[in-house]
């Protein structure tokens, strides 16, 4: 029993980042009807928002102390970070913090660079066909990849999770159960937690303030949002760069799971748009809720018990759940009449 | 207005100066009686040319990178740069510090991006297109077993870097692939007395293995090993090469009855199911009453130093490590810090000892020909490489020296002191019958590469 509740937090967990990068996916297909396949891309510059970040605040001045020997007889090099030479314990405590700090890099940086990207790139192909969209938005993503391995190279950079963030949280304690039987990794739990925040966050701006409801009767019928004096297409440019911040985001708090590579957006691209077709084309409650499932899912499937039963069945489970959905529900789980169906 | 008079005196003195300068001038190469024609022959392009392909991208490259670093140095002392090295210490030693066979030795490099298909793509790009006489290098047993066999089609000697699979020297050995590290089955014996001391004689092992050749051969042996003293192991579960969020395969352990992880895992692989083994709370875990613990068959340096914390206390066996205290491993360590400014590690140390090998080896036999060459490093006993004495076995190619068992420092002074050498198994215990492995060495003579 604790195995299952262990693997629907690890499910949860790897749901939310398929949920994070398919809520902003459906964002741009909601507003834009643009097919992004350049979303992946933004995920894995949010991720090296992180890298860049830490990188800023670990360099180091490099200082010589000849009391003491390098293995190689030199004297010895202490290296300490600059900003912990400035600030001492609080500047060490900052380096410790870098990544969930990140974030308040990330958010501007990915914010400006979907506005860019929208305004320089997508706006010239709203009237052009899907496949046409694939295309550029699919070349633009290699193009991201291939100036990121200019700057970064090839190989990835593992970051840290706070020490006051590692171990273990006794889940398994906290209903009663012996200690050490249902433990979860405390940054798991943060990273799931944050994105329930972020996902939260993107529905109360979209539920509860003016510039949502326009967003939302934008969604619903753009001209006639138009027709009342609203430049509507001035707030789908802020929601570009909105959905853009969201995959940001979410790429930069999770370099602590996954060590950020030029690559690691395709990886997690295309599942995200198994997981928007499964819940159903431009529906973000649908997008979240088949993240969560998928993952679950993908999860479960990856238990011993399983593979030993059906081998392989975790590398294909997401697609298969796919096929099943679409062969019951042809518009996704929660896919409105009309999206997609010419 | 001068006369030429060519007697009959002055005529044999002309033809006898002409004919010794005719004669001396391929023995330049060629101080031994082997002037035959073979691919990539120094003789006919006029260079020495090594080829050095490890992985620069990829789940291995930081040990990659190591490694070039390490045959970069090698060609310097070999060509009489820098303070010289291990050429200061290898004994018995034939290099003269003036390159090899009186020429300088040149090089070119390759990325193998930690893959097979592209470590044996690159190997026959150095040997046809950039002419090389001899190609070194590999992270990954596939990269290393690749790059062999082709090396035995196209008649050109492959000296391996990295590799750690029974099968590299074992099923799928070849006569012109020269193995310097150790292997699966050697730590196995080094690692189980270890294991039994520290966690005792009754455990049950879950294995994590990356899912290639190294992989399997490594958690054969292991599993072997801890088998025979008197461990149960619960399960072996693959996971593929280059994973980086090992959550899933993670969770399983918990709940399995297991109270030993063995993690078959190497470079960025163990750098990331290492620390993320200890974040799901492994270490913090009693299981059948015991503590539970986590063993890394093989780790080096460079592993350890990515996996941080998680490392400490960690047991694994290692193939040379920079704090031995002998001749070797302190002039290495001397030349290589002041070199690049850290330690070496042990991907540097072999790739660099191996380079040195083979080009010894060429000017104990006074030629490039491979199949002397070959039979200079088969049976070639050595000592003041870092590893005690050591042997070049000519049944399978294997060196045969002594295996470090090393743990991870639970209070490193310095940022570099991130390993501890608890021991030391003696070459005689770690030596074992070639037969076991089988495969074939294959014939001495060569194919024409071109």
């Amino acid at each position: 029993m604790t195995a299952l509740f262990a693997q629907l937090l690890n499910g949860l967990d790897k749901g939310a980042a398929y949920a994070l990068i398919a809520l902003g996916l459906t964002l741009v297909f909601g507003t834009l009807g643009v097919v992004n396949f350049a979303h992946g891309a933004l995920f894995m510059l949010g991720a090296f928002c992180a890298v860049t970040f830490r990188y800023l605040l670990t360099i180091e001045v490099v200082t010589t102390d000849p009391t003491q020997l390098s293995p190689w007889g030199q004297p010895l090099q202490v290296r300490t970070p600059i900003i912990q030479d400035w600030l001492g314990d609080w500047g060490a405590v900052i380096v410790d913090y870098s990544v969930p700090l990140s974030v308040l890099l990330a958010i501007p940086v990915m914010a400006a660079i979907g506005i860019a990207m929208e305004r320089g790139l997508i706006r010239h192909f709203y009237k052009r066909t899907h496949a046409e969209q694939i295309l550029v938005t699919f070349g633009l993503a290699i193009v991201i990849g291939e100036v990121v391995k200019t700057f970064y190279g090839p190989n990835p950079y593992p970051q840290p999770i706070p020490s006051d963030l590692r171990g273990t949280a006794d889940i398994g304690a906290w209903f009663g159960l012996a200690p050490h039987i249902l433990t979860y990794p405390i940054w798991r739990l943060v990273y799931l937690l944050f994105s329930l925040g972020v996902i939260g966050g993107v529905f109360a701006f979209l539920r509860f303030t003016t510039f949502g409801m326009v967003v939302r009767a934008g969604m619903a019928d753009r001209e006639a949002v138009g027709f009342l004096g609203i430049d509507i297409d001035r707030r789908f440019t802020i929601v570009f760069g909105l959905a853009a911040a969201v995959a940001g985001v979410a790429g930069a708090m999770y370099t602590p799971l996954l060590p950020p590579n030029y690559n690691m957006g395709m990886d997690f691209l295309v599942i995200s748009f198994v997981v928007v077709v499964v819940g159903g084309m431009g529906s973000l409650p649908g997008a979240v809720l088949a993240g969560f499932l998928l993952g679950i899912l993908q999860s479960f499937a990856s238990m011993t018990e399983v593979k030993t039963l059906i081998p392989g069945i975790d590398q294909v489970i997401i697609y298969l759940a796919a096929v099943a959905v679409l062969l019951l529900r042809p518009r996704g789980l929660l896919g409105r009449r009309g999206v997609m169906e010419s | 207005m001068s006369k030429l008079v060519m007697n009959r005196r002055k005529l044999i003195r002309t033809l006898g100066i002409g004919g010794a300068t005719a004669l001396a001038a391929p023995s330049f190469f060629t101080r031994g009686a082997w002037a035959q024609q073979f691919c990539n022959s120094p003789e006919v392009s006029g260079k020495i040319i090594f080829g050095f392909n490890v992985p620069q991208t990829g789940s291995y490259a930081e040990e990659g990178m190591e490694q070039l670093n390490g045959y970069m140095l090698a060609v310097k002392h070999i060509n009489g740069e820098g303070d010289g090295g291990l050429l200061n210490t290898l004994k018995p030693v034939a290099l003269k510090g003036n390159g090899v066979l009186g020429r300088k030795v040149e090089f070119v490099t390759g990325d193998t991006q930690t893959n097979t298909d592209a470590a044996r793509d690159g190997a026959r790009r150095m040997i046809e297109r950039d002419g090389a006489v001899m190609v070194t290098g590999s992270v990954t047993s596939g990269e290393a077993i690749a790059q062999q066999s082709l090396a035995q089609e196209m008649g050109v000697i492959y000296m391996s870097g990295l590799t750690h699979s029974n099968d590299t020297t074992g099923k799928d050995k070849r006569r012109y692939g020269f193995r310097h590290f150790f292997m699966a089955h050697q730590s196995g014996i080094a690692i189980a007395p270890f294991l039994a001391q520290e966690y005792g004689t009754d455990r049950r092992a879950y294995h994590l293995t990356a899912d290639y050749t190294w992989g399997w051969t490594q958690e054969e042996s292991i599993k072997a090993a801890t088998e025979a003293l008197g461990w149960e192991t619960v399960a072996t579960i693959r996971t593929p090469l280059g994973l980086g969020d090992y959550s899933q395969y993670l969770t399983p352990v918990l709940n399995s009855g297991a109270d030993v992880l063995i993690l078959n895992h190497y470079g960025h692989d163990m750098v990331n199911s290492l620390p993320q083994a200890v974040q799901f709370g492994l270490r913090d875990r009693q299981a059948n009453g015991k503590n539970f613990e986590i063993v890394v068959p093989m780790f080096s340096e460079l592993m350890a130093v990515g996996a941080g914390d998680a490392v400490r206390g960690i047991i694994g066996t290692s193939n040379w490590q920079w704090s031995l205290e002998d001749e070797g491993t302190k002039a290495f360590t001397k030349s290589y810090g002041e070199a690049y400014g850290a330690p070496p590690s042990q991907s540097a140390h072999t790739g660099y000892v191996q380079a040195i090998l083979y080009a010894d080896a060429v000017e104990r036999a006074g030629t490039f020909y491979p199949p002397e060459v070959i039979k200079a490093l088969e049976g070639f006993e050595f000592d003041g490489m870092g590893n005690g004495p050591t042997l070049y076995r000519a049944e399978d190619h294997q060196c045969m020296k002594e295996v470090l068992v090393v743990r991870g420092n639970e209070n490193p002074a310095s940022r570099f002191e991130v390993l501890d050498v608890i021991g030391k198994t003696p070459r005689e215990e770690v030596t074992y019958d070639p037969a076991i492995f089988g495969g074939e060495l294959g014939p001495y003579e060569p194919n024409q590469c071109a």
